[in-house]
């Protein structure tokens, strides 16, 4: 049921921001096709009476107390930084829009 | 080869308590071994430069009179999916080379607060996708049984850094065996806790409701010391289980001295043996288990029919997760940074960044995930891979409700040559067949030596698995059988492996 | 930016019925962030109130801020919604530079709270029942700027910077249910709703509220669709679009208006609505086009595996419904009465979205009627003028300051009026300007006297007639003796004075 094209890989790949050369998209596309074939099995146990889990131990009401705590210096803020103008972060002209 | 290396990390820590061997001096023979064999071992990224430092420190402390922890003064290896502050932290990927990181993880924290002196990053498959190590962006660590073979991924380098005597403990992190099947193929003991009984915060996720830290190490006693430290609950990991847990050490010393075996229902997973699984593999398996018998253990088999799709599940599972927590690495903040030919917007440094920075796995697994979750086919493949896990589940909370422990072999073979299975991705992921259930519901799962596989001479290891929150109930059992073949071999299944060259 | 073509308003609702629909993101104010123990403050130096998990470090981990949860329950109960027994964090995925893990910690399919409604007035009286679909909690995302290029838009920008200050700061996401029946009404109904909204997080005491900060954010949904003849079945729902960047409540109602006129000469004009975002620009009173909505917009939404389901216990949910504030329409009949507004009085604070500004000067000590006078009347008109909220130009304890000098008899109205300017362009405190720009009015009855000596003895004809009882002629001498005292006085005790001289 699987058959992905490799426009679907270039789309995958477009949301997953990852610039794929066409080679890697034409195997990629290949080997995609073989493993969804074969992880595609668990829609056979997987009936609508059987619940989803996604914690494997379950626990719910988490919290953390509303009060402030340690934070980074600016210097650990931008320690790693490829590119900084001051205290800010800097990146190449964005071309889509804000969410 | 200096004899302080040989021992155990309990044997070392009662030696450094009475001061027969300094911090200082347990260090050194540690470095100097990592000096004499990792280069063929290539067990580490990064040795530190403060790990001499930090072992004076420790003297300086007990020679002062203060009370330290029991492993105070011991080296310990840390697995790179573990940030650090006086070290690099890359998780194998070219994206993060020299990453440093503004905060300890909380293992590597309670680790350092414990005394014990961290000595350097050990190698993996790049963000722990893979099983044989050989997805690390920095080049492979090889087996110390065997260098043509690989030492199990992801966590290869932890393993092989123990298994090659350069520390005497390690942190790993098993997302669907990273730290059990590494243990299996280098004759070392790997632990997964329960979900939730050790912090995540600081492990760099790969899937975040799969990975659990542990420790690895070269005996059960020794993973239950170095669980008692890192354990415990995390205000800053909130799937961290606030539960008070009893002392690991404690039950694997009570393990290896009493009769637990005796009247001890024992599981052995149908599903978990024959077809794919290697002769020798299976025969030390059904040795072990005779012993089990013969020590009183009552053993039956038990059915998990919904393990067959456990790895389908899993591959769903982790691909989605992690395509998502693998997200960050964008350029942006940290990490690597590519400008494409003639600059280009912020979308296509990014896109540019992450081709290159990536490695074939991970870019196959992102683009998995990336399907997996994407409109459409959500329900079809992620949630359908959630609601396997509650039949996985179900089939734990069936067994064990027979049974107290469940066991299998490690994994369905001994260690692989170097790029026996890297063109087939599915056959890889085939080898951790024995440890992913684990991972999916939660539970316990320990990897302990029972031998060699007589084809190969290569090791091979038994899992046993618990119900959640009783990791105590495997340091016990496996302490138990650890005993039980070392006094029938006369001596450790370590002491077998070829020595390696160097001084 | 080319100029859209806009049918006259009448006319488009003529021929079409507008249908709304609104998202509004409210900022908590919390001591901390949503998932972070980073300070949740607004105006620190960039990048300073960031830990690892604001920055997406790697090996970060959120965790709930259990006070945000709390204020996200009572502001669902506050919208008449059902808190869901059990609700869970959802990441939306996608990539953008203020967004540092490169997903969105929000609520997808189990919201906390769903199902509520909240009843609008509008000015003409009527009154809406907007209901409600979903509140859900999400964290906010970083600032970014734009540098270089003429507008510093980020069209043309040769770069932009990055602050995330305001990342994981927490939101709630209030989303309507498609608004029918609006009719001409629509553009007052999306003003009085979105006040509507301020008014309850501000009287819940769960977010400062000021839209021109961001702490309120409103996104309209608007679609026209063909009114058919009667008796016959209703014309499918049109394509919508969604304005953007809509910062203030006054921009609400022209951006609703702005659209409604654009949509139907599109549609008019036989052309087809694109789904897309819409900017609003305040400046031009124009929206823009913006990101149209594509499959590239595939969120990939799954449950946070990082975090847990959050069960609030019946107690708690009835713990905060006892300590809930009156509702906005009880609580305005009660502030009518108790301020003793008329009808129109009232409609028009209503109407200017002032009660809250009101409210908290009254609390800062004026008189009820010295509050409204002052910022439906000086106020609201500098802000008119200047495009701007009334709010955000001054604060309620200055402007209770300024009415106290004027009832201790410091300022008459137009000095009143001047110190309220000064307040407004930065000079500092009411009794600041009144220092600097030496406001205050001449007390002193000697130095008046002179001046309505000199007044009357340079206008004896004046003078003559007021001894004839012909009082009104007084103005002339008191315009004189105002302009003499360069406005500084107070205009009814001149008068006193001139009648009290005049008599002789």
């Amino acid at each position: 049921m699987s058959e992905i094209s490799e426009e679907q890989v270039a789309h995958l790949a477009n949301l997953a921001r990852i610039a794929l050369t066409p080679q890697e998209i034409s195997s990629l596309t290949t080997e995609l096709d073989q493993i969804v074939d074969s992880i595609a099995k668990v829609q056979q146990v997987a009936t609508p009476d059987v619940p989803a889990t996604s914690h494997p131990v379950p626990l719910s009401n988490v919290f953390r107390p509303d009060v402030v705590g340690e934070t980074l210096t600016i210097e650990q803020a931008l320690q790693n930084a490829p590119e900084h103008d001051d205290n800010r972060f800097r990146v190449s002209a964005i071309l889509g829009e804000e969410q | 080869m200096s004899d302080i290396i040989r021992l155990t990390a309990a044997g070392l820590a009662e030696k450094l308590q009475t001061r027969e061997i300094s911090a200082v001096e347990a260090t050194q023979a540690h470095l100097d071994r990592i000096d004499a064999v990792d280069h063929d071992v290539h067990a580490f990224l990064h040795v530190s430069n403060h790990a001499l430092d930090a072992a004076r420190r420790i003297d300086d402390r007990r020679t002062a009179g203060e009370e330290l922890g029991p492993l105070a003064g011991v080296p310990l290896a840390v697995k790179d999916v573990l940030v650090t502050t006086d070290m690099p932290s890359t998780s194998g990927s070219r994206i993060l080379e020299g990453y440093m990181s503004p905060f300890d993880a909380t293992v590597v924290k309670r680790a350092r607060e414990a005394g014990l002196i961290p000595i350097g990053k050990t190698n993996m498959d790049e963000f722990a996708m893979g099983s044989s190590t050989e997805h690390s962006a920095y080049g492979p660590t090889r087996n110390p049984w065997d260098l043509g073979r690989i030492p199990g991924g992801s966590g290869g380098g932890s393993a092989a850094a123990v298994a090659a005597f350069e520390a005497p403990l390690a942190l790993g992190s098993d997302t669907g065996g990273s730290i059990r099947q590494p243990a299996h193929v280098t004759g070392t003991v790997g632990v997964k806790p329960t979900y939730g009984a050790v912090s995540r915060y600081g492990a760099i996720a790969l899937a975040s409701s799969l990975d659990q830290v542990g420790p690895v190490t070269r005996t059960v006693l020794d993973a239950g010391l170095l669980q008692d430290v890192i354990g415990g609950h995390d205000p800053f990991d909130s799937t961290s289980l606030t539960d008070a847990w009893p002392s690991m050490a404690e039950a694997a010393r009570d393990g290896a001295r009493g009769d637990v075996l005796k009247g001890l229902r024992v599981g052995v997973v149908k599903e978990l043996s024959g077809e794919g699984f290697q002769a020798g593999v299976q025969s030390r398996f059904d040795e072990t288990v005779a012993l089990l018998t013969k020590q009183g253990a009552e053993v039956v088999e038990v059915r998990a029919p919904h393990f067959e799709y456990a790895v389908s599940a899993y591959y769903l599972i982790l691909p989605a997760e992690a395509s998502s927590n693998l997200a960050k690495f964008d350029s942006v903040r940290f990490g690597m940074r590519v400008q494409p030919d003639g600059g280009g917007t912020v979308e296509q440094v990014m896109a540019a960044t992450r081709e290159l920075g990536f490695g074939p796995e991970v870019k196959r697994r992102i683009i998995l995930g990336t399907y997996a979750l994407s409109a459409g086919y959500y329900d079809a493949y992620y949630g359908s891979a959630q609601k396997v896990r509650t039949l996985i589940q179900r089939d734990f909370d069936a067994a064990f409700a027979q049974v107290d422990v469940l066991i299998s072999p490690s994994a369905p073979t001994t260690a692989f040559k170097f790029g026996e299975k890297l063109k087939d991705p599915m056959a890889m992921y085939l080898n951790d067949v024995a440890t992913i259930p684990a991972n999916l519901a939660g539970v316990p799962g320990i990897s302990v030596p029972i031998g060699l596989a007589p084809e190969d001479g290569l090791p091979v290891g038994i899992q046993i698995m618990a119900p959640v929150r009783e990791d105590a109930r495997l340091y016990r059992v496996g302490a138990a059988i650890e005993a039980l073949l070392e006094q029938q071999w006369g001596h450790t299944l370590i002491s077998q492996a070829p020595a390696l060259g160097g001084k | 930016m080319a100029k859209d073509a806009l049918m006259d308003y009448d006319k488009a609702l003529e021929l079409f019925e507008p249908v709304l629909g609104f998202e509004v993101h409210v900022e908590l104010n919390t001591k901390t962030k949503m998932f972070s123990h980073a300070p949740n403050d607004f105006g620190s130096d960039a990048n300073t109130n960031v830990t690892p998990v604001c920055l997406g470090l790697p090996g970060a981990l959120p965790v709930v801020n259990e006070q945000a949860v709390r204020y996200s329950i009572s502001l669902g109960l506050a919208l008449g919604c059902s808190i869901a027994p059990s609700s869970r964090f959802a990441r939306k995925n996608y990539f953008y530079p203020d967004l540092a893990k490169n997903y969105q910690i929000s609520q997808y399919d189990e919201p906390i709270a769903f199902g509520g409604s909240v009843d609008v007035e509008l000015p003409n009286g009527r009154l809406v029942t907007v209901s409600i679909e979903r509140a859900h909690m999400e964290e906010d995302a970083g600032k970014l700027t734009h540098v270089g290029g003429s507008t510093g838009r980020i069209q043309g920008a040769e770069y932009s910077l990055v602050d995330y200050n305001r990342a994981g700061v927490p939101l709630v996401e209030i989303v309507t249910d498609i608004i029918y029946g609006a009719e001409a009404d629509a553009p007052e109904l999306a003003k009085a709703y979105v006040s509507t909204i301020r008014d309850i997080v501000v009287s819940l005491g769960i977010s400062d509220a000021k839209m021109e900060r961001g702490n309120l954010r409103c996104d309209a949904n608007i679609s026209l669709r063909p009114r058919t003849p009667e008796g016959q079945p209703p014309a499918p729902l049109g394509t919508r679009t969604e304005t953007k960047n809509v910062n203030s409540l006054r921009s609400v109602e022209r951006a609703i208006r702005y659209e409604i006129q654009r949509q139907a000469a599109i549609l008019a004009d036989g052309g087809t609505i694109i789904q897309e975002t819409r900017h609003w620009h305040e400046d031009t009173g124009r929206t823009s086009a913006g990101r149209p909505k594509s499959d590239a917009d595939d969120y990939r939404y799954f449950p946070e595996p990082d975090l847990l389901p959050v069960q609030p216990s019946a107690e708690l949910i009835e713990e905060l419904r006892a300590a809930l504030p009156e509702p906005p329409a009880e609580r305005r009949r009660r502030l009518k009465a108790e301020w003793g507004f008329t009808d129109l009085e009232f409609q028009d604070v209503v109407n200017g979205g002032l009660l809250v500004e009101i409210t908290e000067t009254v609390a800062a000590g004026a008189s009820p009627a010295a509050a409204r006078k002052w910022w439906t009347g000086e106020i609201s008109r500098i802000a008119n003028l200047n495009g701007v909220e009334a709010s955000a130009l001054v604060s309620a304890q200055d402007v209770a300051a300024v009415a106290a000098l004027v009832e201790a008899g410091t300022l008459n109205d137009k000095l009143a009026r001047q110190v309220l300017e000064g307040v407004i362009a930065g000079e500092g405190s009411p009794q600041e300007v009144v220092d600097s720009r030496g406001l205050a009015v001449v007390s002193d009855d000697g130095a008046l006297i002179a001046a309505i000596d000199d007044a009357l003895a340079s206008q004896p004809d004046v003078l003559a007639k007021i001894r004839d009882g012909k009082v009104q002629a007084a103005g002339a001498v008191i315009g004189a003796v105002m302009k003499a005292m360069r406005g500084q006085a107070d205009a009814a005790r001149v008068r006193e004075l001139v009648l009290e001289r005049a008599a002789g």
